[in-house]
């Protein structure tokens, strides 16, 4: 299963506030977990609420940073900088990651 | 005036002024809830958060849609609804019931709901956040309809959403802060604790006015009971008071004013019988005063409030005659008996009667009614009677409680109300309405005088604040065109004779004048 699902497509979108601290280490931080585990088949889209301000309301944002995952479905929500590669993992529905 | 009467307007004169001079109360926004913008003095603190707090079914979601909703619809204050808990059209559901229609104000831009859902199932945390996303959601909702007004639905589910305290703590403290800055007028609502007033202490950020909703059932009813915690920057009355939830929304009672702070105009009204208003120095009631008529049944009761109503409808006022013990149609057969048409009042739209069995409502939501029509219909007379049928259900205390609020209410209007008060057959004496009397401005105690073989009706001023009047206990009859007061017939010996005992010494001592009648000393 992890194998497969690793190959699907993943589409990943990121909601942040502006270029806050926090919200670089989010995509820092989920890109590098990406490139690990997600062997590069996956899309980041990332979305500025402040730009957009209308898009919290319409896919429920509370916190940021928000990472929702889209596809595969169903669509999961992570909260946080995604400092915790373990929780990530979890929350992305993979398995541990294997130790490098 | 009696001395206490005086001693009562003298101090709550001087309590006034200065206050009033001195005081720079701070700006308030309106809730439109009937009774809360008085126990408040105008509302709720405006650009400030205002946390109300209740255990689960205590109405702080009906509070705030009303508070919301009156400012969109009355007020032209836009206002956004942010729900924790129900979705909108649980929401709109629920407010129909009380008579607001959120989906009409939604449509015209004049209120936002926003549900905002946070499942701790769905979401997985990993490192830091802030709740920025709701800042941004908030702020633009405000934004796009120029809102003036935002209730938060409970924010405390947050908690039960997102694991970290401490961040969340941190983030509404901020919240409440950032709300000030956007210049609105907000209710966040929060559920009672099991120690504090809240779950997670919202009451530690929000302390400019805390308002507590409770709900206790004892064996016979459920009441609900509304508080002003703290308030900050303004007066406010610290009581317990009873509210209602009913198809018009929350009502707070006493739904009138607490202060004696009603003018006292000197013009006066008639009672309706010419005889009757010479007992009186200044030739009948205070407009605006309150009149107590009590008796055994019998005596005449009804029928001085049928002529007080009857004089109202000749000068073109309105009356409002609440039957608490006889039906309409029974009221107008007997007072035609006396030669009073009622029923032409009502024709021409001068008198309403309405009746109601109090028995058939809790005395609050009787009060509610009450008000309500008073406040619909503006009569410039109010006629209760009999209003010893309220003590039917409820106790001394709690009737006398929900008169004087009653009449408080009415005299603010400058309506002047009589009501009727019925003595059981048997009991002492009139004494025993001694406890509603002193809430009256006149007191008249109508009764039987029962000697030689023949009961005659007679009349007595106890008390009329204000105005000298007669002392004298004087015989009246009910004849086909009315009442009629009997001239006195005070014999050289100083008793006072009456009935038949009347006419065999006016005729024996023909001779003799009669004393004039001094009905007034």
């Amino acid at each position: 299963m992890s194998n497969r699902a690793r190959r699907r497509t993943w589409r990943l979108r990121l909601y942040v506030a502006g270029q806050t601290p926090r919200s670089i280490a989010a995509l820092d931080n989920l890109k590098r977990l990406c490139d690990a585990d997600l062997e590069n088949s996956y899309e980041i889209e990332v979305i500025d609420l402040l730009k957009h301000p209308q898009r919290a309301r319409q896919d429920q944002i509370v916190a940021v940073p928000t990472l929702v995952r889209k596809l595969p479905k169903p669509i999961r929500k992570i909260i946080g900088d995604l400092s915790s590669k373990e929780r990530v993992l979890v929350g992305l529905g993979l398995p541990p990651s294997r130790s490098r | 005036m009696t001395k206490n009467g005086r001693q009562r307007a003298a101090r709550s004169k001087n309590r006034r002024v200065p206050s009033r001079a001195g005081r720079r109360s701070i700006p308030k926004a309106p809730t439109g809830i009937a009774g809360l913008d008085d126990i408040t003095r105008g509302g709720l603190p405006r650009r400030r958060a205002t946390l109300v707090c209740g255990g689960p079914g205590s109405g702080k979601t009906l509070l705030a849609t009303q508070f919301l909703a009156h400012g969109a619809s009355a007020l032209g204050e836009p206002g956004v609804f942010v729900s924790f808990e129900e979705p909108p059209e649980e929401l709109i559901e629920n407010s129909r019931s009380l008579g607001i229609d959120l989906r009409d104000l939604s449509a015209r831009g004049k209120i936002l709901i926003d549900y905002v859902r946070v499942e701790r199932s769905e979401i997985v945390e990993s490192g830091g956040y802030d709740l920025d996303g709701l800042f941004i959601r908030l702020g633009h909702a405000i934004d796009s309809i120029g809102a003036k007004r935002v209730v938060l639905d409970t924010i405390e589910m947050l908690f039960s959403g997102l694991s970290d305290a401490f961040t969340l703590r941190a983030e509404l403290h901020r919240l409440f802060q950032w709300l000030k800055t956007k210049g609105v007028t907000a209710i966040v609502t929060g559920e009672r604790g099991p120690e504090g007033l809240t779950r997670h202490g919202l009451e530690e950020y929000l302390t400019d006015c805390v308002i507590v909703l409770d709900q206790r059932v004892t064996p016979q009813e459920a009441t609900r009971q509304v508080r002003i915690l703290k308030y900050r920057g303004s007066a406010h009355s610290n009581n317990e008071f009873p509210f209602l939830i009913d198809d018009h929304g929350l009502s707070v009672l006493p739904i009138t004013s607490l202060r004696l702070q009603y003018d006292a105009p000197s013009g006066r009204v008639s009672t309706g019988v010419p005889d009757v208003d010479g007992l009186f120095a200044n030739g009948g009631y205070y407009r605006g005063s309150s009149v107590l008529i009590s008796g055994q049944a019998g005596t005449g009761k009804s029928s001085l409030a049928a002529h007080f109503a009857h004089a109202a409808v000749q000068r073109g006022e309105r009356c409002l005659y609440l039957a608490f013990e006889e039906s309409p149609a029974q009221i107008v057969r007997n007072m035609r008996s006396i030669g009073i048409d009622l029923q032409a009042g009502v024709r021409k739209g001068l008198v309403q009667m309405q009746a109601q069995r109090p028995t058939h409502f809790g005395l609050e939501a009787h009060l509610v009614a009450v008000h309500r029509l008073i406040s619909e219909w503006r009569p410039e007379i109010v006629i209760m009677d009999p209003i010893s049928n309220l003590t039917s259900i409820g106790t001394p205390l709690e009737v006398k409680s929900m008169l004087s609020r009653l009449l408080d209410f009415m005299k603010g209007l400058e309506i002047t109300t009589l009501s009727t008060s019925l003595i059981a057959e048997g009991s002492a004496s009139w004494k025993t309405d001694v406890g509603v009397s002193s809430l009256m401005d006149v007191w008249m105690v109508v009764q039987n005088a029962e000697s030689n073989g023949e009961r005659n009706r007679a009349l007595q001023i106890i008390k009329a604040r204000g105005s000298a009047h007669s002392n004298q206990v004087r015989e009246f009859v009910l004849t086909d065109t009315g009442l009629k007061l009997i001239e006195v017939h005070r014999r050289l010996d100083g008793r006072v004779l009456v009935g038949t005992s009347r006419q065999t010494d006016q005729g024996a001592d023909a001779a003799r004048a009669p004393v004039a009648p001094s009905g007034r000393p």
